[in-house]
């Protein structure tokens, strides 16, 4: 028994080492911007880049729209899907996994393709509506996420007899999403848009070639052309990347507790 | 006679070529308390379902207070439903919960709080308020899910399965604590069980249902002792079933295995030479002759249970196996196993089943 602990332990050591010693040496590597020693200088370069500051707004706030959007759409679809065309659940968890099948450039030029200038629905024509086709991509990028999360939070309840408590007390289906559903699936909804927002910061390709001024091609400008800086920003983005994983973990407490439990 | 408070009119339900209700019928008076007794897939609780809006019949109609609400949504009804699983909502405290549907109605604060405080008086739990459903025990979380469904005041109160998730001590007393509620608020009321004690203690009438129909509706009594059909006289009650077959139909004789029996007045339609299932309560029979006893029938004691202030006996009458239950006494011993006995019986107390 005490033999299969230590080797769990080096088991456990073993993945540690693989996962932190190269967060480790690049949190290193960032700091050796002045010679002979340790600063955080390019840390206060990355920072105080009045184009750091503009592309991570921009993303967050994609982000932010990205959030909403998603939630919009997938809360009340997987809702109906869970309360009346449980057949369908397979075929829609099935289209929700294309956005990791399909690389995210075929889908920017499908888009560059049907939402270009000329095309009946000229998204492309303005930058707002540039802003809006980015958006909507990126929702459709976080769907598998979103959907399996709020998907598994709406398995934590009885969605079907919560639904009809709901309505015998004369609650339409505003009421029911808003009041009922939504706040009990609150802390999966959140979780999905953890990943959401961490998907949109780093995210390259579409906003690349959609011409967007986000934080994803700013990250790959800044790598292309310095040395220090990329490994600052590396360590920022996992520290934002962190932060929302301890987000969901810190929220997830707060979670409704199912009640329905014997006497 | 008076109108009916809910009238449910030749209601049919299928789901794709399975009907699970047929041709269901039932009138029940205004502050009735009227139980859907049944085993699994009887239909009891698609009737219900129906009644609250959340199925719609394939035929007929359903009327509540002279008004056809067969085609109208369930937040359009004006009906209280508890739910087998309790159904609270477990974001929202106790309170929150009992105030939903008024909240929904759009009452006034003030008047949500005072009805919300008079119902947890009702439902003795007036502690309770802040609570969130997770902190409650089942009994306590069914109370709550009572108090949420009477609240708005609803025209009709439905009970589907309520006490099938609790213990058997906490099904009792919350049984007992229902009905005078009921009573109290002299609400109609429709309930679920599929168990027969339940129906036959708490109910003014009993609906009992059986491969999507109503074999019988009656009062407890009539449903007891006076079954109507053969399902529903094994299903409600413990019952000795006994084959016989007509030997004189004019002078109403039946043999049971080699022994006659009179059943004068009882066969009615039968001829002689029909075979015939005949029915006796556990509590009907005697073991030895009684005074007041027209009939007997002798066995051999195959079974003894000691129960406590109960012999519960078992006596093999040819290939039949009758049960009865005598009260221990303590200067009697129980029979012993093996022993030839009499069993003796009134035969008004026989029951002719079709």
């Amino acid at each position: 028994m005490k033999s299969g602990k230590f080797w769990a332990w080096v088991v456990f050591a073993l993945g540690a080492a693989y996962f932190f010693i190269p967060l480790i040496a690049t949190v290193e590597f960032s700091m050796r911007m002045r010679r002979g020693a340790y600063s955080f200088d390019a840390y206060q370069i990355v920072l105080g880049d009045p184009r750091f500051q503009a592309t991570f707004g921009y993303s967050v706030l994609a982000a932010v729209f990205t959030i909403i959007l998603g939630v919009l759409i997938v809360v009340p679809a997987a809702y109906w899907i869970r309360l009346r065309l449980p057949h369908l659940r397979p075929i829609v968890e099935f289209i929700t996994l294309l956005p990791l099948v399909i690389p995210a450039i075929v889908i920017v030029f499908g888009y560059i393709r049907m939402y270009g200038s000329n095309s009946p629905l000229p998204f492309l024509a303005t930058d707002m509506g540039t802003n809006a086709l980015l958006v909507i991509g990126y929702a459709m990028l976080a769907l598998p996420y979103m959907y399996r999360a709020v998907d598994t939070g709406l398995r934590t309840i009885d969605v079907r007899t919560l639904t009809e408590a709901a309505q015998i007390l004369g609650a339409g289906w505003g009421t029911i999403i808003g009041r009922v559903i939504l706040p009990n699936v609150l802390i999966a909804v959140l979780s999905g848009a953890f990943l959401t927002f961490a998907i949109v910061i780093g995210e390259f390709t579409m906003a690349s070639l959609l011409n967007r001024p986000a934080f994803g091609p700013y990250l790959q400008n800044v790598g292309a052309n310095r040395a220090y800086e990329p490994a600052a920003l590396a360590i920022i983005a996992f520290a934002i990347t962190w932060g929302c994983m301890s987000l969901i973990q810190i929220l997830s407490r707060f979670a409704p507790r199912s009640a329905n439990r014997p006497n | 006679m008076a109108e009916p408070f809910l009238s449910i009119q030749h209601v049919r339900k299928s789901f794709g070529a399975t009907t699970v209700v047929e041709d269901f019928n039932l009138d029940v008076e205004p502050g009735e308390f009227v139980s859907f007794l049944g085993p699994s897939g009887c239909g009891k609780t698609t009737v219900l379902r129906m009644v609250a809006g959340f199925e719609e019949p394939s035929a007929g109609k359903i009327v509540v207070a002279g008004k056809d609400i067969t085609r109208l949504k369930p937040n359009q009804r004006n009906v209280g439903m508890v739910f087998q699983a309790y159904a609270l909502f477990p974001n929202l405290t106790v309170a929150q919960n009992i105030g939903f549907g008024l909240k929904v109605a759009g009452m006034p604060r003030a008047d949500i709080d005072a009805r919300v405080a008079e119902m947890l008086d009702i439902i003795k739990l007036p502690q309770m308020a802040d609570r969130y459903p997770y902190q409650l025990s089942g009994g306590q979380q069914q109370r709550i899910a009572l108090a949420r469904a009477i609240a708005p005041k609803p025209k009709l109160l439905l009970l589907d399965e309520p006490l099938s998730a609790l213990d058997a001590k906490v099904r009792v007393s919350l049984r007992e604590e229902i009905r005078s509620i009921q009573k109290k608020l002299g609400i109609t009321t429709i309930f679920v069980t599929h168990d027969q004690e339940e129906a036959l203690s708490i109910s003014d009438r009993i609906a009992v249902m059986y491969g999507g129909k109503a074999e019988q509706v009656g009062t407890p009594f009539e449903i007891y002792n006076r079954p109507a059909t053969k399902f529903v006289a094994n299903f409600v009650g413990t019952l000795n079933v006994l084959e016989g077959k007509v030997t004189d139909a004019a002078a109403g004789t039946v043999q049971v295995n080699t022994q006659e029996v009179s059943l004068k007045g009882k066969l009615n339609g039968s001829k002689s030479g029909d075979m015939l299932s005949l029915a006796l309560r556990p509590e009907a029979i005697s073991l030895g002759r009684q005074p007041g006893r027209d009939s007997s029938l002798s066995g051999e004691i195959s079974e003894v249970h000691f129960l406590g202030s109960v012999i519960r006996v078992r006596v093999g009458i040819g290939g039949h196996t009758v049960s009865l239950d005598t009260f221990n006494s303590p200067a009697t011993p129980p029979p012993a196993v093996g022993e030839k006995a009499e069993i003796s019986f009134s035969s008004s107390d026989m029951l002719v089943l079709h």
